[in-house]
């Protein structure tokens, strides 16, 4: 595939870092092409007209949105270092779960980063329960992926390095390392991977990003009727 | 890559739905599509059955697919699944940039369409509004989508090959549309300013493996206002 990569996406952006690591892990050289999530640019507007998010990939000229969706697209581009399995029925499981930690699981996670007082409390209930599915599934492997890290694996790899700052950011506690040993173990262990391990942003980054997100919500929503 | 007879790969197929769900619905054109045998268990959702538990426990939803005593969640997911056990007659394109660009359309239709419609047809006044209006916008992106893809000679999205994912997913919308518009006393449809996702509704309609799965409209409205209802009544309530 010698056609040109490029890759439009955010250091604050936990969905960018997702490709970054499946372009690295396939060894796929490409452009990367920075955006301010506070401060859009026209190019995101160019090649992601319906969502205006990051990331997109444009390969060959061609764009592409929605990080899952471009996960899929990398896999079936670039067969080296498979990320979905080859079994239908474990690929079908592998999507399962990834759709289930965006869908449930993250926004459970951000709902109760935004609560404030008794509200917190409660809305760290389903962050929890999303949790205890997810040690669920990791119990007793290494990786989603097995003996190396795979599709589901990049999907949720915001565990290790994002959910800590939003739970300092959000004033809460959820991955405890006893409730969740073995999420947490694994968490530790994506980390050290290469070549995720050199490819996550600076935490103070994150840290500014979300505390500002957190007083711009708040505003928000105090000035609802 | 030939692998086996249909016969091999069907084992045993079994679908857990309930004749109102559109993602149930789904999940059979993928199946009839296909040509795929299966059992079709009926579900009481006031009373789901153990297996129903047991296979989905995270969600406990319809549609569950049992292939084999391995249970798939997820209307999507199973497409997929379904897509990539039975090879013949393919639904997601074959080109990569053509299925990524096809489930990035399937979310579209959920997040921009499917959605609003479900939180408008269960909710009121100010909220349902906001919600109708989220509708409205959703239905203007796939207007666009349809100008650009179909013509008298592309029926459907598809493409040369007929009928494939990114119809199957919008389907819904042939039957259920309006029994959401009328139980949610709220107007989206409009083939004034939707003229060719007017003509591909037609067209999916006609499709001969479609048309007789397409549940009547009245059974649909009696059903979905009884449900609204009881949700509206729960909310009232609280």
């Amino acid at each position: 595939m010698g056609e040109e990569v490029k890759l439009i996406g955010s250091i604050q952006s936990l969905f960018s870092f997702r490709i970054e690591w499946a372009l690295k892990l396939k060894g796929v050289e490409y452009e990367y092409i920075k955006e301010d999530v506070r401060n859009k640019s026209p190019l995101i507007f160019k090649y992601n007209p319906v969502h205006k998010k990051v990331p997109v990939l444009v390969h060959g000229g061609k764009s592409l949105p929605e990080s899952l969706v471009i996960l899929e697209y990398i896999d079936e581009t670039w067969k080296n270092c498979p990320l979905l399995p080859e079994d239908p029925s474990q690929r079908a499981m592998a999507r399962f779960w990834a759709k289930y930690a965006d869908e449930k699981c993250l926004i459970a996670v951000w709902q109760a980063y935004m609560a404030e007082g008794e509200e917190k409390e409660k809305a760290m209930g389903p962050a929890l329960e999303s949790l205890a599915f997810l040690e669920k599934e990791i119990k007793g492997k290494k990786f989603f992926g097995g003996e190396k890290i795979g599709f589901l694996d990049l999907a949720v790899g915001w565990i290790p390095h994002w959910l800590n700052v939003l739970e300092e950011v959000g004033s809460m506690k959820l991955l405890d390392a006893e409730k969740f040993p073995s999420l947490h173990e694994w968490a530790e262990n994506f980390i050290q991977i290469s070549p995720i391990k050199e490819c996550i942003p600076p935490r103070e980054e994150l840290v500014s990003y979300f505390h500002s997100a957190l007083i711009y919500l708040r505003s928000l929503s105090a000035n609802k009727p | 890559m030939a692998s086996g007879s249909v016969a091999d790969q069907e084992g045993q197929v079994m679908l857990l739905g309930f004749w109102f769900s559109p993602f149930v619905k789904r999940v059979e054109w993928a199946l009839k599509f296909k040509g795929i045998e299966y059992d079709y268990v009926e579900e009481d959702l006031t009373n789901k059955s153990t297996l129903l538990l047991t296979s989905n426990p995270i969600h406990k939803k319809v549609p569950v697919l049992i292939h084999n005593g391995n249970p798939i969640a997820e209307s999507l997911v199973i497409i997929e699944y379904i897509d990539e056990t039975w090879k013949q007659n393919p639904i997601l394109p074959q080109d990569p940039y053509e299925r990524a660009m096809a489930r990035f359309w399937a979310n579209i239709i959920e997040q921009k369409v499917r959605e609003p419609a479900r939180e408008a047809l269960f909710s009121q006044g100010e909220q349902q509004e906001k919600k109708v209006k989220e509708l409205k916008e959703g239905m203007e992106v796939v207007e666009g989508e349809a100008k650009a893809k179909l013509n008298d000679k592309t029926l459907f999205f598809g493409g040369g090959n007929g009928v494939g994912y990114v119809d199957i997913v919008l389907g819904w919308t042939c039957n259920w549309m309006e029994t959401i518009e009328e139980v949610g006393g709220f107007k989206v449809l409009d083939p004034k300013s939707q003229p060719q996702f007017h003509k591909w509704m037609a067209n999916f309609r006609e499709v001969p493996f479609i048309k007789p799965t397409l549940e009547p409209k009245e059974k649909l409205v009696e059903f979905f206002r009884m449900v609204r209802q009881d949700r509206l009544g729960l909310v009232a309530n609280k």
